[in-house]
């Protein structure tokens, strides 16, 4: 019974807080510029090997520990990939907000191509570490077996949701947001710069992903394809929650990465549910699943 | 003379390679272009088409299922047979999905798909994936051969050009306009809609296995990678937006365009190429390496670590995905309607354009 907290509940949150930090920015963007970005995950790609970067380039590498390090190197990161997706919004999104949905799909398809292959070519496509060396596991009661990595993820993900919950119900831009998320049409009525909100919601959303991205490094590998691989689960657990609905993402995400890890558990007999193989299958299915039977989401969010 | 002969065989393999994408190109325009289903699952039908014929033509092997030994023609048949109802059974619960919704789907049952290839291991080997697939015209000599499977392979193309272009021009085609242009009006005149939505999506999905099974029988060889997204969906999209969607010539036209661009800067860049790629990227690598540390950057001159290739020559793949990606861009900005803009019916060309392009992504 202990090894289901151990191996699959732990990983599974974990993993879902890493899902719900990524399906914030996509429901976001969803909400307030109405189309499904499948750049997002190579955003995160990219946020993270601009960390990496920014963490060899810390003069303080190698006199402080790594988690000093990446709490410079992680803001300055979401920094840096926000104002990049600033410049690609401006090139290849914003002379499309008056065309249909379909051609900026398309457009962040290419997106896509371009953003994976420049990091392809810049940091190469071999596997990286972000962290090197086998960090032992903290016991509790002798029993209850916890990565510290692990334990500092999740704490991460929890003060940048309460962040985000702050941003968007006590600030101005937030209150903004939320209106053009609702209707776009009365929000610029009112006077309230939409453009401005797109930004803020790009570089939101960016943050958010580089920090999933940089989580996603640290438990496991950084290699450019990892964005694109968890692009679907995040997609699942932004339907999941409602899309457009920020607080549906976080919970959509949570469900989601444990329902991953549970999946693999001996249920029934001595061997996984479902061979490990299909892990990421579970995401797609709940999604499909989602988008069949209640596409708006648990949390009742929009269908456009 | 013999590097002529190497030119005459590469130029073959360029015109089946295009023409095996012209017929996923094909299928694709018969749902997006067509009917504007969003069907960002090409790679699944098209893997589906590649290991049901191949599994059913390739000889005995106790690494997969199989033994069948059928004709190539018959496994070829049965594959597009068996893509029938699955696409059906996705068709029937997706359809009715709005545009990226569907995208987001189909994609996720691509990826499914792609899972099961590789991990039915008693069935397709995995990851190691099926060898020995037939060729047609193997047994005859060098240039022959690779002369009737391009011969093949264009008929194919030109069979489905004509018979897709026949059913746009016919009452089931002009439905499928109307569906996509204003569907709450066909539906008004009393279509069942989201019936000629599905045969759409089945057709589209037939045609895409039949190049699937094409490419298994060309290459001698499926995996599971065939059905990753870059090669088999995307690649497809940018061929299709390219090339002009709606328009068969277009679909045709931008998938022999773009194949030969791939192929060719995969094929002769590392050749020709790497000194003045050079030249382009140094200052900008320059530029780099005053900021990133020498360590973990690739150099131009020392080989790379890992794969042991320059490491410029390394690049050359990625510079290409960069470049299809950015050409997607700048059809879409510049020249929205393809090469070949979509000719439309006469009975719809009087149609306001821009009000027809809106309806095409309004909410069904």
């Amino acid at each position: 019974m202990i090894d289901l907290l151990n191996f699959h509940i732990i990983p599974g949150l974990v993993l879902g807080s890493i899902y719900a930090l990524g399906a914030i920015g996509v429901s976001l963007v969803f909400g307030i510029l109405r189309f499904a970005n499948f750049a997002h995950g190579d955003t995160m790609t990219l946020g993270t090997y601009i960390t990496y970067t920014f963490i060899h380039l810390t003069p303080l590498y190698g006199i402080v520990a790594l988690p000093l390090a990446l709490l410079i190197a992680v803001p300055a990161a979401m920094i840096a990939t926000g104002l990049i997706v600033l410049i690609i919004d401006r090139l290849f999104y914003r002379p499309f907000r008056n065309s249909p949905v379909i051609i900026v799909v398309i457009a962040s398809f290419g997106m896509m191509l371009m953003i994976r292959s420049s990091i392809e070519m810049i940091w190469g496509p071999q596997l990286k570490a972000m962290i090197t060396g086998i960090q032992p596991p903290w016991f509790f009661f002798d029993t209850i077996r916890v990565l510290p990595k692990h334990v500092a993820i999740l704490i991460a993900a929890l003060v940048l949701m309460g962040i985000i919950h702050y941003l968007l119900s006590h600030t101005k831009i937030g209150k903004a947001m939320r209106a053009m998320a609702d209707s776009p049409d009365l929000a610029r009525v009112t006077g309230i710069d939409t453009e401005r909100v797109v930004k803020a919601t790009w570089m939101i959303g960016t943050a958010l992903a580089v920090a999933a991205g940089v989580f996603l490094a640290l438990d496991g590998q950084m290699k450019p394809l990892m964005g694109f691989s968890v692009l679907l689960a995040v997609f699942a657990s932004a339907i999941l929650g409602g899309i457009g609905r920020p607080y549906g993402a976080m919970a959509g995400g949570l469900v989601i990465g444990v329902a991953e890890e549970l999946s693999t558990y001996p249920w029934i007999g001595d061997g996984p549910l479902l061979s490990p193989g299909y892990k990421a299958g579970v995401s797609f299915a709940i999604m499909v699943a989602m988008l069949i039977w209640r596409p708006n989401g648990l949390f009742k969010g929009k269908v456009f | 003379m013999e590097q002529l002969y190497g030119y005459f065989l590469y130029s073959l393999s360029l015109l089946t390679f295009g023409g095996i994408y012209a017929i996923l190109c094909l299928g694709l325009n018969i749902q997006w272009g067509f009917t504007g289903l969003f069907n960002a699952g090409v790679a699944g039908f098209f893997a589906i088409g590649a290991y049901v014929s191949a599994i059913l033509t390739a000889p005995e092997s106790p690494r997969h299922l199989g033994g069948y030994d059928l004709p190539i023609p018959v496994g070829v048949f049965i594959a597009m047979v068996v893509c029938v109802p699955v696409a059906w059974a996705i068709g029937r619960v997706c359809i009715r999905l709005r545009s990226d919704y569907l995208a987001i789907a189909t994609l996720g049952i691509a990826e499914i798909i792609r899972l099961v290839f590789k991990n039915e291991l008693w069935a397709t080997n995995g990851a190691r994936g099926v060898s020995f697939v037939p060729k047609p015209f193997e047994a005859w000599d060098s240039p022959w051969d690779q002369i009737a499977m391009a011969l093949v392979v264009l008929v194919i193309v030109a069979l489905l050009y004509i018979a897709i272009e026949l059913a746009r021009t016919s009452p089931w085609g002009r439905l499928m306009a109307a569906i996509r242009e204003d569907e709450p009006a066909a539906l008004a005149a009393g279509k069942n809609v989201e019936r000629f939505r599905l045969e759409a999506f089945v057709i589209g999905a037939v045609v895409m296995a039949l190049g699937g099974a094409m490419m298994a029988h060309y290459i001698k060889f499926v995996d599971p990678k065939m059905a990753e997204p870059l090669k088999a969906t995307f690649l497809v999209w940018v061929m299709l937006i390219a090339g002009g969607s709606g328009n068969n010539k277009g679909a045709i036209l931008g998938a022999m365009l773009l194949w030969f661009i791939w192929s060719i800067t995969e094929t002769i860049a590392p050749i020709i190429i790497p000194d003045s790629f050079a030249h382009v990227v140094y200052p900008f690598h320059l530029v780099a390496s005053w900021f990133l540390p020498e360590a973990w950057m690739a150099t131009p001159i020392a080989p790379d670590p890992v794969t042991g290739l320059d490491s410029w020559d390394s690049k050359a793949p990625f510079l290409r995905v960069f470049l299809i990606g950015l050409a997607l861009q700048i059809v879409l900005q510049k020249f929205s309607s393809g090469i070949l803009p979509e000719q439309r019916l006469q009975s719809l060309a009087d149609t306001d354009d821009a009000s027809a392009r809106a309806a095409r992504s309004s909410p069904s």
